[in-house]
């Protein structure tokens, strides 16, 4: 937000707002928009905790503000990551033309707990596998933005983005008359058009698209439901589906309906227990044999993981050279991969500056972060990687930007943020103008995964 | 040599199925030793759909049939001209890498034991193909064939430990053995003649594929001490017997089944 000692020009009215607005009333607003929430329902679980699971995430009424010069160059790149991706999701599922080149280790591919050896040879339609990219930004500098991580299978967190903004215009009408905000609330009526551009070529009439849940007891469920009724789908779970013949069927009180892509929220391994584990019941039996024969699509792509690995996201800059011939926009943030005896050396060296994760891991669990660790947990860490140094990659502690944030005892406080801007890629490629801004609450804390003691802020990029 | 398969399975329920579907691996490939003369996959009143040929070169079949079933039967019919290619899977059309094959699965998981039994099989091995070699004699020796002592679900590691099993425990543990190695090998199913011909119990067969270099993938059947010839029919494979397996099935809304399974491979 500052520019040296300048409050950024973008961020110039919500300044005034702020110093024109009452602490009083800003507690207020605060309360009001916490209750709106609680009311709609969005509680996030908390896995790791034990005891009650479900709670609130934090919201800050702060938002974060980019400029529309600095979202286009942004969007530039995203789009630029998500089709790299895709083509090498295409590729390693082919020819892996990228391996036989040399530029991404064979092992690293085929070996992959992601790589699923079910798909190889089948052709997607469009030739997309990940539809929906969320890529996980940092910023460091006016021009410096940094890639965290890549999501390919199924970004969380796109619910918040349109709640948040939900909750901002009923509560702050008069800050979204005065500036000209691009509008997120479009991206239901685009995802719902992406699903419909990647019809199987088996389809011949208007493509029928259905989200498929694992059901109510999932930590998501509450964002599998929003998304549906905001895309006038139907929401359906394995036992509603089945297969017959050529083509999967949706049970309706009209009797049997083709479905023809299905926005599965349910992980690979439990889609359909005759090619994979047989025991889940949460799949549909023979939904891959309809898929792989061009009768359904889904989104993402079965084996679409093993692109956003973090051993893989090493060489996203190479796939961008490789199958673009373009020079990558976003950096990668440096990597060490401590399966290499070098970098290991240097982890092992350097552990109290870097921040340590695993190859597999997602949401901030497992994770160490060197400068807010004791000593015992860094020996106990190092223990970890030597025993199976393969499973991990370092990186160094970025200077992450800060964001105002509102703080119980100081007012606006700086607090450190990363954002999670979601990318459809269908027989287009769109970026919605906004995403989830994720912010560390704590006082000086890097991780700002929801799990982990994180809140989240609307985004607003401003029109020029 | 002309071998006539004829292979069915019954499965009688003890209460209506309100639907059954399956995933069929049936259908042979042709390739370098063997030629499909005919074949054909049929089950009253089921509908066939959704094929495709997967990544390994094998054809994927499903099967559906809406309920109320009570029983059905699953009958494989047809002619294969084989010949002898020391083993060696010439001519098969397929394009998964090799490496996707050193992952093990649960069935094949190496144990300690295994690493050991790996070691004192293949010290001193000259080269990939005798390493492959060694390791199938061990499994012969160190797992008897005794029909009834495993189940479908009993892993390489639990086999090796007991000393006994089927065709399906010789391949996992050979599989295990040859990952812990690091040779690619994989689970092939078919059907196997016999002489003296007739039905018996190992007509529906199973060895392992270990991936040797420039020679490809080369067949060892350690429950027969031998490596594939003609008197062998090549269905389908995958890292382990259930992903290979010519049969996935699911059956909604009753209670158990029974199966019965006749396979019949003549000479003609």
């Amino acid at each position: 937000m500052y520019d040296g000692k300048q409050v950024r020009p973008a961020y110039r009215q919500l300044v005034d707002w702020v110093e024109s607005t009452s602490p009083e009333s800003l507690a207020q607003k605060k309360q009001e928009a916490e209750a709106l929430f609680r009311r709609i329902g969005i509680t996030f679980a908390v896995y790791g905790e034990g005891g009650d699971t479900e709670r609130l995430i934090p919201f800050d009424m702060m938002p974060r503000v980019f400029t529309e010069a600095e979202w286009r160059k942004l969007e530039r790149g995203v789009k630029q990551r998500a089709r790299a991706l895709n083509a090498f999701l295409y590729d390693v599922y082919h020819r892996a033309e990228i391996v036989r080149a040399g530029v991404v280790p064979a092992d690293l591919v085929f070996r992959n707990e992601a790589y699923e050896p079910a798909v190889v040879g089948i052709e997607p339609p469009g030739r997309v596998y990940s539809h929906i990219v969320g890529i996980d930004i940092v910023r460091t500098g006016p021009e410096d933005f940094f890639v965290l991580e890549d999501n390919c299978r199924t970004p969380s967190g796109v619910s918040y983005m349109l709640e948040n903004r939900e909750i901002m215009m009923r509560m702050f009408p008069e800050l979204f008359r005065s500036s000209r905000i691009l509008p997120v609330d479009d991206y239901p009526q685009r995802l719902r058009r992406t699903l419909a551009s990647v019809a199987p070529r088996k389809c011949d009439g208007e493509p029928v698209s259905v989200i498929l849940s694992p059901g109510s007891f999932n930590s998501a469920y509450y964002e599998h439901s929003f998304l549906a009724d905001q895309m006038g789908i139907e929401i359906v779970e394995g036992q509603d589906l089945f297969v017959q013949g050529e083509f999967v069927y949706m049970r309706t009180t009209e009797g049997p309906r083709r479905v023809d892509v299905i926005y599965r929220r349910i992980d690979d391994s439990f889609l359909d227990p005759l090619c994979f584990r047989p025991d889940s019941m949460l799949g549909v039996p023979g939904l891959m044999n309809v898929y792989r024969s061009g009768g359904v699509t889904i989104c993402s792509a079965p084996g679409a993981g093993v692109a956003d690995d973090k051993a893989i996201y090493i060489y996203v800059p190479d796939m961008i050279r490789f199958y673009l011939g373009e020079t990558p926009i976003l950096k990668n943030v440096q990597t060490w991969k401590c399966g290499d005896p070098s970098d290991r050396k240097y982890v092992l060296e350097n552990l109290k500056d870097l921040v340590v994760k695993e190859v597999h891991g997602s949401g901030g669990y497992g994770m160490l972060v060197g400068p807010k660790s004791t000593k015992e947990q860094i020996d106990a860490y190092a223990e970890r990687i030597k025993a199976d140094p393969g499973d991990f990659i370092a990186q160094p502690t970025l200077a992450l930007s800060t964001c105002p944030t509102f703080e119980d005892s100081e007012g606006l406080a700086p607090r450190h943020v990363d954002l999670r801007p979601f990318c459809l890629v269908g027989q287009e490629v769109h970026l919605c103008a906004g995403g989830l801004t994720r912010v560390a609450l704590k006082e000086g804390s890097l991780v700002v995964n929801s799990s982990q003691g994180g809140g989240v802020k609307d985004t607003w990029v401003l029109a020029d | 040599m002309r071998l006539s398969v004829r292979h069915s399975t019954l499965y009688q329920f003890d209460a209506p199925m309100r639907f059954v579907t399956q995933s069929h691996r049936l259908t042979p490939a042709s390739n370098g030793c063997q030629k499909v003369i005919d074949w054909q996959v049929s089950a009253e009143g089921a509908e066939f759909g959704a094929s495709f040929v997967d990544g390994a070169g094998d054809l994927i079949s499903t099967m559906t049939l809406q309920g109320p079933v009570e029983r059905i039967t699953v009958v494989v019919e047809g002619t294969v001209e084989t010949s002898s290619g020391d083993g060696i899977l010439r001519g098969h059309r397929e394009i998964v890498s090799p490496l996707v094959y050193l992952e093990a699965t649960h069935a094949t998981q190496p144990n300690r034991a295994m690493l050991d039994l790996r070691d004192l099989a293949v010290g001193g091995a000259d080269g990939p193909l005798d390493r492959a070699h060694r390791l199938a004699g061990a499994v012969a020796d160190a797992i008897a064939y005794t029909p009834g002592a495993t189940t479908p679900q009993t892993t390489a590691a639990e086999a090796l430990e007991l000393g006994q099993g089927v065709c399906q425990d010789h391949a996992h543990t050979l599989i295990a053995l040859a990952i812990a190695a690091e040779l690619p090998a994989r689970y092939v199913t078919g059907y196997l003649w016999t002489e003296g011909g007739g039905e018996t119990a190992e007509a529906s067969h199973a060895w392992a594929e270990i991936h040797v270099g420039r020679l490809g993938w080369i067949g060892f059947d350690p429950a027969n001490r031998c490596c594939p010839d003609e008197r062998y029919i090549r269905l389908g494979s995958g890292r382990d017997a259930r992903e290979a397996a010519p049969i996935r099935g699911v059956s909604r809304g009753g209670g158990g089944e029974a199966l019965d399974v006749s396979v019949v491979v003549a000479q003609q």
